[in-house]
């Protein structure tokens, strides 16, 4: 079977700083990859060069049967890999419907003129909503009155609407307290259940073991080791954080 | 669940505030008619004229500046783009004389605008392109046209002649001054934008999170210029019609209603951090204050107070935001 995604001898040099010296990986349909790492380790860049933010010195990404590498970051997004920021990049004056569809926003005409569909935006919402398992108490409320995990809903249903089928999160459950962080974990299982791939930046263990299918540690650029939960404990992957290669 | 209903109450109490004060001050004034003169103060076709008037003068100025507000800037620039319009309009009327007709004053209408236009371009071009803060940027350019409108009307006001220019400043249809009715139309056009349109909902996100919009595709440099000119837009027909009115143009016409227009965005619910912001409550805030200023000359106070009256309203208008905000979840 072919990985939807897959990083071949990825390198990135900053002047004369080697932020990422070498990093191959792959991403199966419906698998949580998680990208563990200390800060430094090269976790970051490697997900903007996967999303196109930045170009790789070296190496190549392969995604769905194309490549990836050289594409801008919108025709990455299009290609179907959209990343969920810490941010979340809500707006958070509008409800779920509108945020779910800014920037491609249905519209009605009448008379001529083209309205908003606000209705059926929100049921959209609400529908995708649903299928990730959360119910909005108020769906023409704006964002900013929902919690953390809510919030964090609306940003993986944004990317599922639009038919992503790699999803990279950057560390979702940072900001978050724990019963949010739950809910986002579960945000995560259900997103697996549809085919979806993810990549998961985290540096939080009880995170990285509750997510992951396989688990890649990052330290000072390379790949310092791979392995599937089961297989591991808290101690052989901070050891491998730290830099104890293999 | 009752303390839920009470603050869910006190919270549509909040957002309907300013229709509330409204009703407050026309009551008000009212009964002051009714006690002091045993006449009535609201029911006189003089009294709604004059409140429409002075209100949609206000509303020129308020209704573009509402958008740029909503989308968390601000636009100084637009008291001198009215005096900058107003100018450009009175000199092209004057330069072909009163016998050009209708011809000459909708040319003159059509170079006013384009003066405007050329403010908003370069408004939004500094915010946009070389990401000076609006609020210097539109300072600035506040400077320059009150400077460029002295300077092409040679420091004095420029008087003219024109029938019809007259006309579109004082003409009644259907028992409607004009200044009105184009405030009115251009109020619907402006709601219309803001609450059913693509272009309104990016106004409204860019106002809460600019990334948001950015990284949903949304050009965002080319949203603001037109933010910019949208603003320059109506200020400049303000200024359009202040020559209409008083057959003369004058750099300065704008200049007392610049606190007015931005009072009443924010007593119409809008917040300096954008985001939040309507036409409909812009509206209800520029007869606010209309109410005010012809109330106030209506029981013989000194016109002075009206300025103090203003002034309370906007900070009472700002402790009302910051109240609601607060009830919403909005960190401070």
């Amino acid at each position: 079977m072919t990985a939807l995604l897959s990083a071949k001898g990825l390198k990135k040099r900053f002047g004369g700083n080697e932020a990422v010296k070498d990093v191959t990986f792959d991403v199966n349909e419906g698998e949580c990859v998680v990208l563990a790492g200390d800060n430094g380790a090269g976790k970051s860049t490697v997900i903007k060069m996967i999303s196109g933010v930045y170009t790789p010195t070296e190496g190549e990404v392969h995604f769905d049967g194309g490549r990836l590498t050289g594409k801008s970051a919108e025709a990455i997004r299009t290609a179907g890999i959209e990343t969920i920021y810490q941010d979340l990049a809500l707006a958070d004056n509008l409800d779920p419907g509108l945020n779910l569809y800014l920037g491609r926003e249905k519209t009605n005409r009448f008379l001529g003129l083209p309205f908003l569909a606000r209705e059926e935006m929100r049921r959209d919402a609400v529908d995708v909503l649903q299928s990730l398992g959360i119910v909005v108490p108020d769906p023409t409320a704006p964002v900013r009155e929902m919690s953390g995990g809510q919030r964090q809903a609306i940003a993986i249903a944004r990317a599922i609407h639009w038919q992503a089928k790699l999803v990279i999160m950057d560390e979702p459950t940072a900001a978050l307290g724990v019963p949010e962080q739950r809910e986002v974990m579960a945000l995560i299982e259900r997103m697996k259940s549809k085919g979806v791939g993810i990549i998961l930046i985290s540096h939080n263990l009880p995170d990285i073991f509750a997510a992951a299918d396989r688990i890649i540690v990052l330290a000072r650029g390379v790949v310092a080791g791979e392995r599937r939960p089961s297989e591991t404990n808290d101690e052989e992957i901070v050891r491998m954080m730290m830099g104890a290669t293999l | 669940m009752l303390e839920n209903n009470g603050t869910s109450f006190l919270k549509s109490l909040l957002n309907a505030w300013s229709w509330l004060f409204l009703i407050l001050i026309l009551g008000f004034f009212e009964l002051y008619a009714q006690l002091e003169t045993g006449n009535t103060f609201l029911f006189r076709v003089y009294t709604l004229q004059s409140i429409a008037v002075a209100a949609s003068q206000i509303l020129l100025l308020a209704l573009g500046l509402t958008l740029v507000i909503v989308a968390g800037h601000i636009d100084l620039s637009i008291a001198f783009t009215t005096g900058f319009s107003a100018v450009v309009m009175a000199l092209v009327i004057r330069f072909f004389g009163p016998e050009g007709g209708w011809l000459t004053v909708i040319l003159a209408l059509g170079v006013g605008l384009l003066a405007a236009i050329v403010v908003g371009l370069v408004n939004g071009w500094l915010v946009a392109f070389i990401n000076v803060p609006s609020f210097i940027g539109t300072l600035g350019t506040y400077g320059v046209a009150r400077g460029v409108a002295l300077i092409v009307a040679g420091g004095a006001t420029v008087s003219i002649r024109s029938d019809e220019a007259r006309e579109i400043g004082n003409g009644i249809i259907l028992g409607i001054p004009i200044p009105v009715l184009v405030a009115a139309v251009l109020a619907i056009a402006f709601s219309y934008l803001l609450t059913h349109t693509k272009f309104g909902v990016h106004t409204y996100a860019l106002g809460a999170n600019r990334a948001s919009v950015e990284r949903a595709g949304v050009d965002v440099k080319k949203h603001l210029v037109i933010l910019f000119v949208l603003s320059a837009l109506t200020a400049g027909i303000g200024g359009l019609i202040y020559t209409g009115r008083f057959s003369a143009g004058a750099a300065n016409a704008g200049e007392p209603i610049l606190l007015y227009a931005v009072a009443a965005v924010f007593i119409g619910g809008a917040s300096l951090t954008g985001g939040q912001g309507t036409v409909v409550g812009t509206v209800i805030g520029a007869i606010i204050i209309a109410v005010i200023q012809f109330g106030l000359v209506f029981s013989g106070l000194p016109p002075y107070w009206q300025f103090v009256a203003v002034g309370l309203v906007i900070i009472v208008a700002v402790v009302v935001d910051q109240s609601r905000d607060r009830l919403t979840g909005v960190s401070s």
